[in-house]
């Protein structure tokens, strides 16, 4: 069962009367894009702080590099790297001060660290500012060195929040190179995003509605079972059930979202 | 700075049909030039767009815009209105939706609503039949906290607020970032309708695939125009041959055709890699053959070809690598 890096079985989450997530399940390979995909409010959030050891499930079992979320959120902590949508970098600091402080936090040694700093800031082109905050680097670029950064302790398993929201789209796809590149390595890449586009990179999606699974595919495979031209399409026809394309039944919707 | 010998000062009767004239616009924060003589025209009622990342410029031009930043050179005017000088006239006749959520969060949608409304000197009631599309949207929240709502109806519930005092041109900037893909459609459905009441509306977006809601679209990267034109025109510009490259292992066939000797250029789009080819001259059969074989030749044996239609985010792409 080693190639199975996430393994999840009825995992539930509730909040008071709210069931946020209602029994999901599925599986994520060893060395797979998967992208993890829904509406605002479909759950996804609320899934991924159980899968990374931030919040208890409510019921079910899930498995995150062969570690219990219940019993041994530890070490999935220590087993994962994260980078959320938000910058996840200290902007005062330095791209080489913040290689070294996160360095530092997974237990690496000084030797390693500094032999991965060099290697790191070589591939991303970043030698030139290594020295500089990072608060004076275009978002790209500072996006780039966050997903090095969580890779620094050579996670199997890295989970990214929405990491290419705002770049523009030359960076966009160099993003997609680094998360391509990783995945070639054997790194399991979990990752949400709204660009329907970057879907369908992904080797999976899942696409969450209101709490539960309503897809889960390799993309190509989920367009012919829905006979849909595009992700985007597929999404928009599974997040508003009864609702056509830009018709009208979005009090209907929003009250389904909202909930 | 240019503004010697330009245009007669237009008075607001004189501004025709101008929505916007904005002539050479700049504004710098220390060593950063946001703005590098950004100049445009916008008609009435158009339903426009500036395309671009974070950082390209887009919330300082709104601020100008909408009379809180000054320029530091150029003149822009809104409705014919100067922006600088007829401050307090303009803001009357413009509703702006900044990019970050500023409604109040401990407030009620309804309270929220209320409050703006109040701040006009009118009333939701006086008001009903301009908001009415999207506040239905929104009856079955009123006494939610804002700061409860979903993202999507947050999005909605702020352009109510830019609404409600029946504004005559609004500037809503950024407002689908971070919304799913289908809230983000249907605030798009929100716009067409304004538009067809004949509301003049300037939207920016870091998603290139909502340009084609736009009757026009400025591309917008490090504070500099790229171009300013319908979607299809500036599709059209597309210089380079442009192919859609499959094969079973994207990454190792990216990382090969940009080693090709032809290759101009390869990214990743969704399932499919977008390759332009040096060779402006040739025959696209010819070129498409020609990779073909190269892909056969690099042990890309399942590896397919076919010329594509630009998209705006290939043109934004081309352009930008033109700039840089």
């Amino acid at each position: 069962m080693s190639d199975i890096a996430i393994a999840v079985k009825d995992l539930t989450r509730i909040f008071g009367n709210f069931t946020a997530v209602d029994h999901i399940t599925f599986n994520v390979n060893a060395g797979e894009v998967f992208g993890f995909l829904g509406a605002n409010g479909a759950g996804k959030t609320t899934a991924i702080r159980m899968l990374i050891g931030l919040l208890a499930p409510t019921s079910g079992t899930a498995r995150v590099a062969g570690h219990d979320v219940y019993a041994e959120s530890e070490a999935i902590k220590r087993s994962i790297g994260y980078m959320s949508q938000r910058f996840s970098l200290y902007e005062d600091l330095t791209p080489r001060e913040n290689i070294r402080l996160y360095g530092g936090i997974y237990g690496l040694r000084l030797a390693q660290i500094r032999e991965r700093t060099q290697r790191m800031l070589t591939r991303l082109g970043l030698a030139q500012v290594a020295d500089q905050p990072v608060s004076s680097l275009p978002l790209g670029w500072r996006q780039k060195l966050a997903f090095s950064v969580a890779l620094v302790h050579e996670p199997r398993i890295v989970f990214l929040d929405e990491p290419t929201s705002g770049v523009d789209p030359i960076t966009r796809r160099q993003f997609w190179e680094l998360i391509y590149e990783a995945a070639s390595r054997g790194t399991t890449v979990l990752v949400t995003t709204h660009y329907m586009d970057e879907a369908e990179y992904c080797d999976r999606i899942s696409i969450m509605v209101a709490g539960r699974i309503a897809a889960l595919g390799a993309p190509s495979e989920l367009k012919q079972q829905h006979g849909v031209d595009s992700i985007d399409e597929l999404f928009v026809r599974l997040a508003r059930p009864g609702e056509q394309p830009g018709g009208t039944g979005v009090v209907r919707a929003a009250t389904a979202e909202d909930q | 700075m240019s503004e010697n010998g330009g245009p007669a000062k237009a008075g607001p009767d004189e501004a025709g049909t101008y929505a916007i004239r904005a002539e050479s616009i700049s504004k710098r924060f220390g060593s950063t030039l946001a703005l590098d003589k950004v100049s445009f025209t916008l008609e009435k009622g158009e339903l426009f767009g500036f395309i671009g990342p974070d950082g390209a410029g887009k919330t300082t031009l709104f601020r100008i815009l909408a009379s809180l930043l000054v320029p530091d050179a150029g003149h822009a005017s809104v409705l014919g209105l100067d922006v600088v000088s007829d401050y307090r006239a303009l803001r009357q006749r413009v509703g702006y939706m900044p990019g970050r959520f500023s409604l109040y969060p401990d407030l009620s949608v309804h309270e929220n609503l209320t409050f703006f409304a109040s701040v006009f000197g009118t009333t939701i009631e006086r008001e009903y039949e301009q908001i009415k599309p999207i506040y239905i949207q929104l009856e079955p929240f009123k006494d939610r906290r804002a700061a409860a709502l979903s993202g999507g109806m947050k999005q909605k519930l702020a352009l109510c607020c830019a609404l409600v005092h029946r504004p005559d041109i609004l500037l809503l900037d950024e407002p689908t970032t971070g919304v799913d893909a289908v809230s983000r459609r249907e605030f798009w459905d929100l716009l067409g309708r304004l538009k067809h009441e004949g509301l003049t509306t300037v939207v920016s977006t870091p998603y290139m695939d909502e340009a084609t809601r736009c009757d026009r679209i400025a591309l917008i990267h490090r504070g500099r125009l790229l171009g300013v034109d319908t979607p299809e025109a500036i599709t059209r510009t597309f210089e380079r041959p442009l192919f859609g490259v499959r094969a079973g292992d994207r990454y190792r066939a990216l990382l090969a055709l940009r080693k090709y000797e032809h290759a101009y250029s390869a990214y990743p789009f969704g399932d499919v890699i977008h390759y332009t080819d040096k060779r402006v001259g040739a025959s696209v059969g010819a070129i498409a053959s020609d990779i073909k074989t190269f892909l056969t030749a690099s042990g890309f044996s399942d590896g397919s070809v076919e010329p594509l239609t630009p998209t705006v985010e290939d043109s934004f792409i081309a352009r930008t690598e033109d700039a840089a």
